[in-house]
């Protein structure tokens, strides 16, 4: 490809592909990865709900889907993908495996912005007779709601890295359209034009994350 | 309401060892009462106040507050209970993302205070402790003594009975501390709360505390009225306490003989306030030099200590430590090294 006008509608197919992609799989990242990282951090804090097996259980569970090439993972997971959304390649079905690595990601991410909250402030909940439950929508998160809006900036970044992966079950994206198109084909100016663009995105991403979460900070 | 403590111990086991955090310890802190606790870091006085609202469990023994025995309630119970325990800490502890009015309403909401009142009760807690104006600020916009005073109107919310002090002053200037002492010397009396202070530092007992425990390695090894444990301290650890108090030394340069002493006294009570020594000087035949004293109120009485250099015949001197030590309320005293 030499003109750019051809690549044009490649690069915008691409780009909601992506987009789609990301949305999904940050949406299931938080939606499931929130709650697993309160669980790790509730289950070992021994003022809190401490249940030893529990978070070895569900430590140990993350730490292999974490350990997984993210490649791997897509293959592996195949046969569920399919079944959950009734496809074998495309956007959607790339997102399942997208979202089963950024679970456990963002899970990580969730509970060590929840270790650095200052620990006499839990205790002084304990003592002030809040349940665990109460500690975690009015303590735990709002405390936490900064260092929550960076692991989300991180999530969706990796995400985006992960997502050109998501070329090989046909997930498409702009990832996939430079390695495709750029890398394979040796086309430089697809391979250019992708690689600026997502360096813009994620440049965007992250200047939106700081920002808001600077906005916490000046409470 | 009182709280006893039955044959309470606390280990913890430690890269496999086990470590005596609270050695057998019974005792009773009455209802009313101001009860402070002093000893050096790792003495376990943080450990005995925590066992009390339970943040941590005893190793065996029974703990009552009032009519309830904290080891036998279950998790809600105990969770209810807590909200008549009131704590602060040496760190405030605030939220820091919530205002002070809702780090306030964060406990009444804990509590299930009736919703429509909870501002109301809010204000009344802010006047209490004179932070009307800062309902809407955010922790960090405030100073140390403001943030303990938020950390006291929080405890204070749900009404509670006992109200347990973790160093409450000791990252406070000493300015502020006063201030922070007078408020709940204030609560006590007002109130009629149970308060239990646990310290660091002798000031804060003498200004507030009417008993005291002295804790050294996991054990109370001295208890009393504050001011028998100032004018009488027993243990070494104690004396140690009292005498930052005293802040006395021996100048260097002087040598002791047998015609040039170093004598210390103390005035108890009453004879604090006589004229001592008008008479030492009239009765004897010794050059009586000053060189150090002074008056500590405690609770209101007080405790005076007077450093003299005596010199003059050997003879005479003994004569006059015999008159002192017949003179009831005024005492020879040690300074301990």
């Amino acid at each position: 490809m030499t003109d750019l006008s051809n690549l044009w509608p490649l690069l915008y197919r691409a780009f909601l592909e992506t987009t789609l992609m990301v949305s999904i799989s940050i949406f299931f990242a938080v939606l499931v990865g929130l709650p697993l990282g309160v669980l790790l951090f509730i289950t070992q804090h021994h003022l809190l709900f401490k249940i030893k097996p529990l978070n070895q259980i569900l430590g140990a569970l993350v730490n292999v889907i974490r350990s997984f090439p993210f490649i791997i993972l897509i293959v592996a997971i195949m046969p569920f993908a399919t079944w959950l959304v009734n496809a074998s390649h495309g956007p959607v079905f790339a997102s399942v495996a997208l979202s089963i690595a950024a679970v456990p990601l963002f899970a990580r991410l969730v509970e060590s912005s929840f270790n650095s909250i200052h620990s006499g402030v839990i205790e002084a909940s304990i003592a002030g007779g809040a349940s665990v439950f109460m500690i975690v929508t009015d303590v735990l998160i709002p405390e936490a709601k900064k260092g929550i809006i960076q692991a989300i900036t991180l999530t969706i970044i990796t995400i985006i890295a992960f997502s050109a992966t998501a070329g090989v079950v046909g997930g498409g994206g702009i990832g996939d359209l430079a390695i495709r198109y750029g890398y394979y084909r040796y086309d430089t100016l697809t391979m250019v034009v992708t690689v600026i663009l997502l360096i813009i995105i994620v440049q965007l991403i992250q200047w939106i994350g700081d920002f808001l979460s600077r906005r916490e900070e000046g409470k | 309401m009182s709280i006893v403590f039955k044959d309470v111990t606390k280990t913890y086991l430690h890269k496999g060892k086990e470590i005596n955090a609270l050695r057998p310890t019974s005792l009773t802190i009455h209802e009313g009462e101001i009860f402070g606790l002093i000893g050096f870091s790792g003495a376990g006085k943080s450990t005995l106040l925590r066992l009390i609202n339970m943040l941590e469990s005893p190793t065996s023994g029974t703990i009552h507050v009032g009519d309830d025995e904290m080891t036998a309630l279950s998790n809600k119970d105990l969770r209810v209970k807590r909200r008549k325990i009131g704590m602060i800490f040496q760190q405030f502890n605030l939220i820091e993302s919530k205002t002070v009015a809702e780090n306030i309403n964060f406990v009444l909401k804990a509590a299930d205070y009736p919703k429509d009142k909870r501002d109301g009760r809010i204000d009344e807690l802010l006047e209490l402790v004179g932070l009307s104006d800062k309902k809407t600020v955010y922790p960090k916009n405030l100073s140390g003594g403001q943030k303990q005073r938020v950390g006291i109107a929080r405890a204070l919310a749900n009404d509670p009975d006992v109200l347990l002090s973790d160093e409450a002053t000791s990252a406070l200037d000493p300015d502020t501390t006063k201030t922070i002492l007078s408020l709940l010397k204030r609560i006590n009396k007002e109130l009629g709360i149970t308060i239990v202070v646990i310290t660091h530092e002798m000031e804060v007992i003498k200004e507030l505390a009417e008993r005291v425990g002295v804790m050294s390695d996991g054990e109370i090894i001295e208890l009393g009225d504050v001011y028998q444990i100032f004018s009488e301290p027993k243990h070494e650890v104690t004396r140690g306490f009292v005498q930052d108090i005293y802040d006395f030394e021996v100048p260097a340069h002087i040598e002791e003989t047998a015609e040039n002493q170093i004598i210390t006294l103390k005035f108890l009570r009453e004879s604090a306030e006589e004229n001592h020594l008008n008479k030492l000087y009239r009765n004897y035949d010794l050059s009586i030099s000053i060189l150090n004293g002074r008056v500590e109120y405690i609770n209101g009485i007080p405790l005076g200590i007077l450093m003299l250099q005596v010199t003059g015949e050997a003879d005479e001197i003994r004569r006059l430590i015999e008159s002192i030590d017949r003179t009831p309320g005024v005492e020879r005293a040690e300074i301990y090294d």
